[in-house]
């Protein structure tokens, strides 16, 4: 073939530090405050509800753990059947369905408004190509915003879950229950629904983000409103 | 239904000198934008090649693609295309983030080229505080952030004004010939003749005529007469 000249172009880099990534991200953030509250919400429902169901798991184990009688009487008026002696209080299987079915929801929740999101940055998307970003530029934004996303959300998510929980377990099983209450334990279930917020959050975005990665610069061109 | 295939550009045999001043005129459907981006390598020809300073720039991976996006070409669209959550200077300076200029050298040079295009005082307003003429100087800002050698502008003045349009054909003609940027303009604008070198008239994916500026008053009296 003709005109097979190797390409010999000096320090052919291009970069994005990233520190400038978070940033662009953040901004991205701050301006599309209502979208991203959007998304956020259904993150927000889906940990606090995971959070509220961990919490609450963890309050009724330290319960039926304890000696006191009177506490292990009243889970057992909830219609909560305390364990033989080394046994391990589970989530019932209703349970364990309405969890996957509110996760799967939410991460479903995640994809679409993504998507849309994408669609309405294609513009932006296609310029920045224009002016040199890489695919893995783009991927490593709408990742980045993902994950700040994950975590304002399933931090708001788990602390509200955990605090309904703590709230109806002083209701409904008296005061005597602060004492029996394990902090560290509350703590790892609420570090838990951060975690997975964050990883439900990057599983949502990761279709889209590929799709606005993969884009061409040309659509920047394309006259589109 | 089955793909069809459209040639879109026949034989287009095309020199542009550095430094020069090209404009691609030519009716919708002429192959005119699909010229200008194989010119902009946004696009790769199915046969044929696109030289851009010795170098085939169809051969070019992604990653050599991105570094000519980034270093060589500065692009100018009809609808300004300022990426709406950054500032003025946020958008001049981005370029020069992608090249791995240091914050402080490329908030220097990116006032210093907001000043050049007369919005030094806006450099914080963000696109919606801005007309369309200033954001397309913005754009023309943004353009020239990494100094590069070739300026593409598809159809700059389309969404502008009259007066406007003028301003920012001025400023381009200015900056051909201040920094020796070469400038190629696909567009439908008139007056655009009026600046440059060369007009390039494409019709049906062929280049009709090429006219020299001296050659030019002639032809648009013919225009207007038509």
């Amino acid at each position: 073939m003709q005109g097979k000249i190797k390409p010999n172009l000096p320090q052919k880099q291009v970069v994005l530090p990233f520190k400038k990534s978070v940033e662009i991200a953040v901004k991205s953030i701050n301006s599309r405050f209502f979208r991203t509250l959007i998304t956020t919400m259904s993150l927000i429902l889906a940990i606090s509800f995971y959070a509220y169901i961990k919490v609450n798991l963890d309050i009724i184990s330290s319960i039926a753990a304890s000696n006191d009688k009177a506490a292990i009487q009243r889970l057992s008026l909830q219609g909560i059947e305390v364990p033989e002696e080394g046994g391990v209080l589970g989530l019932s299987p209703q349970e364990r369905w309405l969890l996957f079915l509110s996760l799967l929801v939410c991460v479903v929740g995640i994809v679409n408004t993504q998507l849309m999101a994408v669609a309405d940055r294609f513009r932006e998307i296609g310029t920045m190509k224009c002016l040199g970003a890489l695919d893995r530029f783009v991927l490593r934004l709408f990742l980045i915003e993902a994950v700040l996303q994950g975590l304002i959300g399933s931090a708001l998510g788990g602390a509200a879950g955990a605090v309904i929980a703590c709230l109806g377990a002083l209701v409904k099983y008296g005061s005597s229950v602060i004492g029996l209450m394990s902090v560290n334990q509350i703590l790892t279930s609420v570090l838990s629904a951060v975690v997975l917020g964050c990883l439900l959050s990057i599983l949502g975005v990761l279709y889209p983000a590929l799709l606005a990665a993969k884009m061409q610069p040309v659509e920047a061109m394309r006259g589109r409103d | 239904m089955g793909k069809t295939i459209v040639q879109v550009l026949k034989g287009i045999d095309l020199e542009i000198r550095a430094g020069e001043y090209v404009s691609i005129m030519g009716p919708s459907g002429s192959g005119k934008t699909t010229l200008f981006n194989m010119i902009g390598g946004l696009d790769k020809p199915s046969s044929g090649s696109v030289f851009i300073d010795e170098i085939d720039i169809s051969q070019l991976d992604a990653y050599e693609l991105a570094w000519l996006r980034c270093r060589k070409i500065g692009y100018i669209f009809q609808t300004f295309n300022i990426i709406q959550v950054m500032t003025a200077l946020e958008n001049v300076t981005l370029p020069m983030v992608f090249a791995g200029v240091s914050d402080d050298e490329a908030r220097e040079r990116g006032m210093d080229l907001l000043d050049l295009v007369g919005l030094k005082k806006r450099f914080l307003h963000k696109p919606f505080e801005l007309s369309g003429g200033q954001q397309q100087r913005v754009a023309i800002a943004r353009a020239l952030a990494n100094d590069p050698a070739i300026i593409l502008a598809d159809e700059p003045t389309g969404n502008l004004d009259l007066s406007t349009g003028e301003e920012i054909i001025k400023l381009l003609k200015l900056l051909s010939q201040e920094k020796g940027v070469t400038i190629i303009s696909a567009t439908h604008d008139l007056k655009m003749l009026n600046v440059s070198d060369r007009v390039i008239w494409i019709s049906d994916g062929k280049i009709e005529k090429i006219e020299k500026r001296e050659e030019l008053s002639i032809s648009l009296g013919q225009i207007g007469e038509k």
